[in-house]
């Protein structure tokens, strides 16, 4: 039979193998050794029609329940942001969708332009000079900057704040071994991170790792902990939130070396964590150490404006075992998919969405402890879309009861932090409504304490 | 073309956000307060979409034409696949969901597992890294991890690499921590084992391997290979890069190797999207499972299936959640609609590569000349000597004949190479017109090479300053306006 991703006839096949000079397809592989080929047949379940295939796929997506079938309040790290319809459009672009890298730049001058707007837009929301082309996630670009920092300082302690989300710690700390990394944790104090602590921490730190808003939501002192970094010549590293730098500071204009971030919540939907893209930005002083692909603007030979990928030589290709980062593959589709939506927000949308985000989660904080009876754990904190808040009994078991009357309250803390068992994280997006948020308390006033 | 940010008028926007009434004031402390709004574009929801539409017909995809890049198999991309990766349950699946309210998502994600496991023969998958390079990383940090276990990992510091591999392999031995050992080729286009002999002992702890090369050839001693480093102690590590030559053919895992990485984004068609996204499962045997990632995706007893963080041997983590499940969606879907005929998609590859191969090594070099896998490299070394044509200008000129160029300049042992790919996902009648275009720039940079040095003659720019970017780069709209000369 044939594929219908496979295209020769019969006479094709018996054409091509004349051409070539065998007589069969299995005198291609020749060279195999006996002792490696595979002799039966892949055991696999038989070949699937497109139908077939889509009725299967159908089935399995039934059995999950996702955002559209559940109100959730989920966050900590992925958000339920609303993606507008001109993101789907573009990324379905054949064009960009189903091209390789673009190491061929007079073919490719569609995506080297767009990663370049891309990083200006990233340069813009962090306050950075330069940023690169994405990295595959929030997690590991984290670990990149690790690198960085090393690479720059020729120090060896990593020092990270405890409420810096716990997946980036992880990663971080998988990676450190390999860099020749150790990795500090500073406590949170109610909340946030105390700046004298970092400071204590920061001796003899390659870089001072913190995260704004923080995982629990909170608005961390962050110009503080940055300069508590730069005066031990540590670099500052702010992991951000990109919608909530409509609203608060651009790192790099309280002095950190880098910034960066999960990409997710802006312009991509969240697919059971991926893919999404990661996106780094740094001061210009740290261009040449920069990890994976950056664009760069110049001329072609009749002087008209082009973009190419540039200063390769950091890179894995040229350099080596020298690279800045084994990177190759990035995620160049999903910050394309970043691109439009933050074209789509532009400055207005962007200071709008955070509001409207800020304005739900107080709304939902007096709803929870007026009409839920509920206490926030660190009342004293300003917040920004998550917040985190005591449900009397094991939040897991909140959890559970609360789906049951089809709401998901939240992300339990108790999973990553000693003493937070009866503590959920509640996230709100501009999806929220203010009728969702009475719905919520009201779940909750029936299932918490 | 104008950037975005040049067509952006104040005042101007695509969206509307929601502003519920009667809410609390929304502020942050005034010493957090953002005081100069970030320069977004700000632009009508119709120019955005002309916009990106317009930069669109300016790039070229699988979807416009051939696109024979070497090493990077470059198949067609079903549509099927970009439907279900929408479907509300897998794209609006937050994932921290609880394990109840994402059985379907699990299912999917152990049963491409265990796929994985019988591809490449091996016992176990982690389908976490998010692309080949970072399935590499995680590889050598199991080794790492295998070798403290077994109270070893002082002593075995290297790793051996072949002179022909991607620049991936030795970026990702110093990103773990590890120390280069580089073994040359020999004159059939396999490892010299030889050389190979004299540099495996205690020391080492692993061999990073393509098979098939780079250079599109199975290693004919890749039995002896095995005894040499099983013989020394030492784990094997398959880089699957080019695992598109041998599905259902012949398997990492009875080559001898130990940990292989799959591209998800070459072999099983998650399109590349201008550079990502990819996914990197790695696939072990049994010795090395207790090291992989958390979470592991599980089948319990009663059928349902879960996150199993306890694995206290575990190296941790390496990217958020389970991986990229989207990518796992169209990849899952690809399979399963070739099945066992995996093996016929292989073959299919390897012909069509012969056949290119077969019409053009006459009008090019051919460094080795054997029958080649799913891909093969030619070199313009004669076209250089004989009329000063390289093979970046021979790829110049035939995106004038509407081809994208193979891969130039790699590996790096061949002289001006040109490294060919042309997928199973081709007509006999796309092939031929390739090998006419090739065989048509041979003659033309005997005949006239001004046709290939000045190429390409219509593209939307002519070839770039490549040196004047890495000079003085500019990475970001300076928006400022120029000032008058």
């Amino acid at each position: 039979m044939t594929h219908p991703f496979l295209a020769l006839t019969e006479s094709d096949r018996e054409e091509m193998l004349r051409t070539i000079g065998v007589s069969s397809v299995d005198e291609l592989f020749r060279d195999l050794p006996a002792g490696v080929r595979f002799g039966r047949d892949l055991d696999l379940e038989p070949p699937l029609s497109e139908q077939e295939l889509s009725a299967h796929l159908a089935e399995l997506a039934a059995r999950n329940v996702d955002t559209t079938r559940e109100l959730s309040f989920l966050g900590a790290g992925i958000y339920d942001h609303y993606v507008p319809a001109v993101v789907d459009t573009v990324m379905q672009r054949g064009e960009f969708l189903t091209a390789y890298t673009p190491y061929q730049p007079e073919m490719s001058q569609g995506v080297l332009q767009s990663i370049f707007e891309y990083q200006t837009a990233i340069c813009e929301l962090t306050g950075m000079d330069v940023s690169n082309a994405s990295g595959y996630d929030g997690e590991t670009v984290a670990a990149d900057a690790c690198y960085i920092a090393k690479h720059v300082t020729g120090r060896t302690k990593i020092v990270i704040t405890e409420a810096t989300n716990p997946q980036v710690r992880q990663v971080i700390k998988t990676y450190a071994p390999g860099f020749g990394l150790e990795v500090v944790e500073v406590p949170h104090r109610n909340g946030t991170t105390d700046p004298d602590d970092l400071a204590a921490a920061a001796k003899d730190a390659a870089a001072v790792f913190f995260q704004q808003p923080n995982f629990f939501g909170c608005l961390e002192p962050a110009p503080e902990l940055a300069a508590a970094a730069n005066d031990a010549d540590a670099l500052p590293i702010a992991h951000v939130d990109p919608l909530s730098l409509g609203m608060l500071e651009a790192p790099g204009r309280y002095g950190c070396a880098i910034a960066l971030g999960e990409g997710q919540a802006a312009g991509n939907v969240m697919a059971y964590g991926g893919p999404h893209y990661g996106f780094i930005a740094a001061r210009q002083e740290f261009i040449r150490r920069m990890p994976g692909r950056i664009v760069g603007e110049t001329v072609d030979t009749e002087g008209k404006r082009g973009y190419v990928l540039t200063l390769q030589t950091r890179e894995q290709h040229i350099r080596r075992e020298k690279a800045t980062s084994n990177i190759t593959t990035n995620q160049t589709l999903l910050a394309l998919g970043g691109l439009v939506y933050l074209t789509w927000l532009g400055p207005q949308g962007l200071r709008e969405v955070g509001e409207t985000c800020l304005a739900l989660a107080e709304h939902a904080k007096r709803r929870l402890q007026e009409r839920a009876g509920l206490e926030l754990l660190f009342a004293d904190r300003p917040t920004f879309k998550e917040f985190a808040v005591r449900v009397g009994r094991n939040a897991r078991d909140v959890v559970r009861d609360a789906r049951a009357l089809g709401v998901h309250p939240g992300y339990a803390l108790g999973r990553d932090y000693e003493g937070m068992d009866d503590v959920l994280l509640v996230a709100v997006t501009e999806k929220r409504t203010p009728e969702e948020i009475d719905r919520l308390a009201d779940v909750l006033a029936e299932v918490a304490r | 073309m104008k950037l975005i940010y040049e067509k952006s008028q104040a005042g101007r926007r695509a969206s509307v956000i929601p502003r519920p009434e009667g809410l609390p004031a929304a502020d942050v402390p005034e010493e957090l307060r953002r005081a100069e709004p970030p320069r977004l574009p700000e632009v009508p929801e119709f120019e955005l979409v002309r916009h990106f539409t317009e930069l669109s017909t300016r790039n070229f995809g699988i979807d416009n034409g051939f696109y024979p890049l070497g090493s990077c198999t470059m198949k067609y991309n079903p549509r099927v696949n970009e439907r279900l990766v929408m479907l509300p349950g897998f794209a609006q699946l937050h994932p921290h969901q609880e394990e109840d309210g994402a059985q379907g998502a699990l299912e999917l994600e152990w049963r491409l597992q265990e796929i994985l496991m019988e591809v490449t023969g091996l016992d176990a998958v982690s389908l976490q890294p998010a692309a080949g390079s970072q399935g590499e990383l995680t590889g050598l940090m199991l080794v790492r991890a295998y070798f403290e276990d077994q109270g070893e990992s002082e002593q075995r510091r290297k790793v051996v690499i072949p002179d022909t591999a991607h620049g991936t392999n030795p970026a990702s031995v110093t990103m773990a921590g590890y120390e280069l050992t580089p073994v040359r080729t020999d004159a059939r286009g396999n490892i010299d084992v030889e050389d190979l002999r004299g540099k495996v002992d205690e020391h080492t702890a692993a061999l990073m391997l393509t098979n098939p090369s780079t250079l599109g050839l199975f290693d004919e001693n890749i039995e002896e290979i095995k005894e040499i480093f099983h013989g020394a102690g030492a784990l094997m590590y398959y880089d699957g890069a080019n695992l598109n030559a041998v599905c259902g053919i012949s398997r990492p895992g009875d080559m001898g190797f130990d940990i292989v990485h799959i591209n998800l984004h070459k072999t099983f068609s998650q399109p590349h999207g201008g550079g990502g996204p990819g996914g990197g499962p790695i696939a072990v045997r049994k010795i090395l499972e207790p090291y992989l990632p958390v979470p592991a995706v599980v089948h319990k007893e009663d059928g349902t299936f879960a996150l199993d963080y306890a694995r206290p041997k575990s190296i941790g983590k390496v990217r958020g959640f389970t991986g990229p499940f989207g990518v796992f969606v169209r990849s899952y879907a690809y399979i399963r609609m070739y099945g066992p005929l995996l093996r016929e998609m292989s073959e299919t590859a390897v012909l069509n590569a012969n056949y290119v191969l077969a019409r053009l090594k006459d009008a090019y070099d051919l460094p080795f000349d054997r029958l080649c896998m799913h891909e093969f490299v030619l070199s313009a070394r004669s076209l250089k000597r004989d009329h000063g044509a390289t093979a970046l200008d021979v790829a110049k000129r035939l995106m004038d004949y509407g081809f994208h160029p193979p891969t130039v300049y790699f590996p790096l042992i061949v002289p001006e190479a040109l490294m060919i790919e042309p997928t199973e996902t081709e007509t006999k009648e796309t092939l031929d017109a390739f090998c006419d275009a090739m065989l048509a720039i041979a003659q033309e940079a005997a005949d006239d090479v001004t046709l290939l040095k000045e190429a390409p003659h219509d593209r939307p720019v002519r070839r770039l300053d490549e040196v004047r970017a890495a000079k003085n780069p500019v990475v970001k709209y300076g928006f400022e306006p120029a000032p008058v000369a």
